[in-house]
């Protein structure tokens, strides 16, 4: 996995990033850097987004376009710099609390929308900057600074949402499965329309310490157990699922992208009419 | 040659911001501002530029923002509501020293308020709707001649400046149609924002070497830069060191303050023999116009004090007239705004400062001004 040009896409001398012993955030961006590595990309034509949190300062240590913009809102911005920019490759990288909780209606809608951007969500299941309350995506009964009692609500499935809400690439990984995690982020960036990359991390500080979980490797076998490929998923029964989440590539569809059709449906008949 | 059109305020916008060099547009519909987003979902792409109707009022101003990074002049409207939606990204605009212009045509308030009906009630709010200290430049114009004429200059400081600029209407001239003249589009003073000279190796989206505004690199373009809502150093990265924070607030409001001459705008009428100024702004001060006419007949002195650039607010003028008058009255659609920013600017001075306010959805008539001239003095 090691890959020496992976360095030529970082800020080195921002390094050592932020983020605690044993958290996963650093695995996906490897990962992302290696994708972008192997296709070739031009940093220069690379724009990399994020919200607020952890997940957040990703694109801090990048050597890119960069925009560490406001809490969930961070698809608003990616999706003005795509249209006014279509040639920049665009990447947003959110925390679970950026893409569901308080981005979830721009998410929702960048889905919809299908715009060339590919959506990277960290999620480790907890708001971990501001110390450990529950997110959309924290498992029932688990543990959080808000949820002292077990947490009580029920938690999000990205991939479904956001097939229902019309991504047209959707793919769930882990920071334990790394072939798996490198292979579908190369494919989410090259992937024309809006990709959405669901990646299950780990929060040992925040996380962990509060279910039993506080060494990194437990956190991380913590996601390596529940993770299931699509095909094993399939076959298994309801209770055998119990606890468990899929993981592989979901859906990747061919569709329309919203910036292309804009310049094809809109500027054309504008130009064209009189109205 | 001049062309001459009538068209509603919100159609100025529009037609004006194509002159500017707007074009990107992202917004959400709000009465009474919609016909803004209509237009330029209709114009825009004639020019090649691009429209998109967002999720909601706060996508609406983040695209703009995204937009405007990549080197495109963008703009959003909206009106009360949708504003106080926005007020993050104007911070974050503000911080990240982003171009971007914001109109807010004023509605009835507080929350869904009146929608049809005109106020002044977020003058304060585009003074201090976001966050933290800031400065900002808000023009508010009184007929459609204005609102074209200053949405221009609208973006024209905001890329001088690197900064949001509000255009604040309201309900009555966005909706009001009047005579625009319009000229040849190459008369038109148009400023695009300074670009770094500089090879991409040395550059630093905030390096102070330029003075109070450094020049902003678009996306894509080899410039490598990081922007953040979080304070920062010259360099863009975060930073919480106190010295430098206190370097960075400073210059934020010097560039503003310091260059306030430059956007200074402002009219005035009959101030020099004047026992009373009427100041007010915006729609209300067609109806001052009238009620200080109607006075001098009567051998009343008035004059009046109108601001178009309502912030930064003009202090240094009003304190110059005030030892000219001995009265002031301010005269807005609102409880009571300006009149706070008037009491201010004469602070230390004999003059009187009276207030004529009203926020019930009726445009404060001439009648009701010259009564209160009147009643102030005693006549």
């Amino acid at each position: 996995m090691y890959n020496e040009n992976i360095f030529n896409y970082l800020r080195t001398e921002k390094l050592p990033h932020i983020w605690c012993p044993g958290c996963a955030h650093g695995i996906i961006v490897g990962s992302m850097l290696r994708s972008i590595e192997k296709l070739k990309l031009d940093k220069n034509k690379i724009a990399v987004l994020s919200g607020i949190g952890c997940s957040g300062r990703t694109p801090g240590y990048l050597d890119m376009n960069t925009l560490h913009t406001t809490h969930g809102r961070s698809l608003t911005f990616a999706t003005g710099i795509k249209m006014a920019k279509p040639e920049l490759v665009v990447i947003d990288v959110m925390g679970d609390g950026d893409a569901v909780a308080i981005g979830g209606n721009h998410f929702i809608h960048a889905c919809r929308r299908n715009i060339d951007i590919t959506a990277i969500i960290f999620n480790n299941n907890i708001y971990g900057m501001t110390g450990g309350q529950y997110s959309p995506t924290t498992p029932q009964n688990y543990f959080a600074s808000t949820s002292p009692y077990g947490n009580m609500e029920p938690s999000f499935d990205i991939v479904k949402l956001a097939i229902g809400a019309g991504a047209s690439f959707v793919a769930r990984a882990d920071a334990f499965h790394i072939a798996l995690l490198d292979n579908v982020i190369e494919k989410a960036i090259s992937h024309k329309g809006f990709s959405v990359v669901e990646v299950m991390g780990t929060c040992p500080t925040q996380f962990g310490r509060r279910n039993k979980m506080k060494e990194p490797y437990q956190m991380l076998d913590f996601v390596a157990e529940r993770a299931v490929s699509i095909k094993k998923w399939e076959e298994m029964s309801e209770e055998e699922r119990n606890g468990k989440f899929p993981i592989g590539i979901f859906l990747n569809e061919n569709r329309e992208e919203y910036v292309e059709s804009y310049e094809k449906n809109v500027i054309l008949k504008a130009k064209r009419s009189n109205v | 040659m001049s062309i001459i059109e009538l068209m509603s305020g919100n159609d100025a916008v529009v037609k004006a911001a194509i002159i500017a060099g707007c074009r990107f547009y992202a917004g959400y519909p709000i009465t009474p501002s919609s016909e803004i987003a209509e237009g330029m979902a209709k114009e825009l792409p004639k020019v090649g530029g691009k429209f998109i109707q967002m999720e909601d009022e706060i996508g609406g101003i983040g695209a703009a923002i995204g937009a405007s990074l990549t080197g495109v002049k963008s703009m959003t409207a909206t009106s009360g509501p949708g504003f106080s939606l926005k007020q993050e990204h104007i911070g974050f605009a503000i911080m990240g020293e982003i171009p971007i212009v914001i109109v807010n045509a004023m509605r009835g308030g507080p929350s869904t308020g009146m929608p049809t009906y005109p106020s002044q009630g977020d003058v304060m709010q585009a003074r201090w709707g976001t966050h933290g200290d800031h400065q900002i430049i808000a023009f508010v114009p009184s007929s459609v001649q204005e609102t074209f004429e200053f949405t221009i200059k609208a973006f024209n400081y905001s890329e001088m400046y690197r900064t949001p600029v509000i255009l604040l209407t309201d309900e009555i001239i966005a909706h009001m149609r009047e005579k625009v003249v319009i000229n040849e589009v190459e008369k038109y003073k148009i400023i695009d924002r300074m670009k770094p000279s500089e090879k991409p190796e040395g550059y630093k989206p905030f390096d102070t070497k330029h003075g109070l505004v450094p020049p902003l690199a678009p996306y894509g373009e080899g410039y490598r830069f990081h922007i953040t809502g979080l304070t920062h150093d010259q360099t863009g990265f975060p930073t919480t060191n106190h010295e430098i924070v206190q370097k960075l607030q400073q210059r934020l409001q010097d560039k503003i303050l310091k260059n306030f001459k430059n956007f200074e705008f402002y009219e005035e009428r009959m101030v020099e023999d004047a026992d009373i100024i009427v100041v007010a702004y915006g729609s209300v001060a067609r109806s001052a116009m009238r009620a200080i006419k109607d006075a001098r007949k009567d051998n009343i002195k008035v004059g009046l004090f109108r601001p178009i650039t309502l912030w930064p607010f003009n202090y240094k003028r009003i304190k110059e007239l005030s030892k000219k008058s001995k009265n002031f009255l301010a005269v807005e659609m609102n409880m009571g705004q300006i009149v706070g920013e008037v009491e201010r600017a004469v602070k230390g001075v004999k003059t009187k400062v009276e207030f004529l306010g009203k926020a019930n959805g009726e445009l404060i008539s001439p009648t009701e001004i010259f009564s209160k001239i009147r009643e102030v003095m005693n006549v």
